[in-house]
């Protein structure tokens, strides 16, 4: 009898290296198909705010003009804030809200929202406004500097993680 | 009417982010990881956000005013400078030290972990510094 799957047997005859861990292995906890899904809903939001209310859902912009002594359009801006302040009532009326785990201690916590803080600020946006709005209207400053934020991030992280050993 | 839109785009944000799981940190981070045990979903998520959002992007370009009435603003500038490179670079810096960025933070703000207060309040002291300081950029020039 011989079953097409014989060849794969045979092959696990061949001795294998012993499997080290390589630079690029892939998490247990990769989602992909809610990631998709909520990005959908993320682009479907920043879509109908540019369409039905012409602004750019940028939470730093939105965050940062409502700080600034004169913004035009505060009300929408506070109500497009309010709903995401709200989002985790109306999801826990659904199902439990997923856990959020920080690991980061509290003078890293000032640190890192500082720096976002400024950041976002002369940058003029974050993952939301160049990452999502820039990069839907084809913009190269968005692109430059998702092209920053991801670079420095990854290097951050590779820093405090494998140099540092956090 | 546009301020109920605008509410219901900031419901529908933050219900994206739920689902996609960015709401969590360790789980950004996982993505920003790449010698780590890579988690390639931040990355799935721009994908579904971008297929969705450049459509609209798209008509939205071709018009002068939104549907409900107001001017489409349309952001205008299109110099690469230094104020882009090093604010995203810096911002990239806090984004990977704590694995949050301003979108998560304020949709996580009332689940109460005082972590993301903390956060949250150090994040509006850097934009309220950076309006301070530009306000005086502005007075000198």
């Amino acid at each position: 009898m011989t079953l097409p799957h014989n060849t794969v047997i045979a092959l696990s005859w061949i001795p294998h290296p012993p499997r080290r861990p390589s630079t690029m292995t892939l998490s247990p906890d990769f989602t992909p198909w809610a990631s998709l899904l909520g990005g959908a809903l993320i682009g479907l939001s920043a879509g109908l705010f540019i369409l039905l209310n012409g602004r750019i859902a940028g939470i730093s912009g939105l965050l940062g003009s409502l700080l600034a002594k004169h913004a035009e359009g505060r009300a929408e801006k506070a109500l497009f804030l309010l709903g995401l302040l709200a989002s985790p009532w109306l999801w826990s009326l659904f199902a439990t809200l997923p856990g959020a785990s920080i690991q980061a201690g509290g003078a890293a916590l000032v640190l890192a929202g500082l720096l976002v803080g400024l950041g976002t600020r002369y940058g003029a946006g974050c993952t939301s406004g160049h990452g999502i709005c820039g990069l839907s209207r084809l913009s190269l400053r968005s692109l430059v500097a998702v092209a920053c934020f991801m670079g420095s991030g990854f290097a951050t992280v590779y820093i405090i993680r494998h140099l540092m050993g956090a | 009417m546009r301020k109920l839109t605008a509410l219901i785009a900031g419901l529908l944000f933050g219900l994206g982010l739920y689902l996609s799981g960015m709401t969590n940190p360790a789980k950004v981070l996982g993505f920003l990881d790449l010698a780590g045990e890579w988690d390639p979903s931040l990355a799935l998520v721009m994908l579904g956000a971008l297929a969705v959002s450049s459509v609209f992007f798209y008509v939205a370009r071709q018009r002068r005013t939104a549907l409900l009435g107001a001017p489409i603003q349309m952001p205008t500038r299109r110099t690469l400078d230094r104020r882009l490179v090093l604010g995203s670079v810096v911002f990239g810096v806090g984004w990977g030290i704590a694995g949050l960025c301003p979108g998560p933070a304020v949709a996580l703000l009332l689940t109460g972990q005082w972590q993301v207060g903390v956060f949250v309040l150090a994040m509006a002291l850097g934009m309220w510094l950076f309006e301070r300081i530009e306000a005086r950029r502005l007075a000198k020039a």
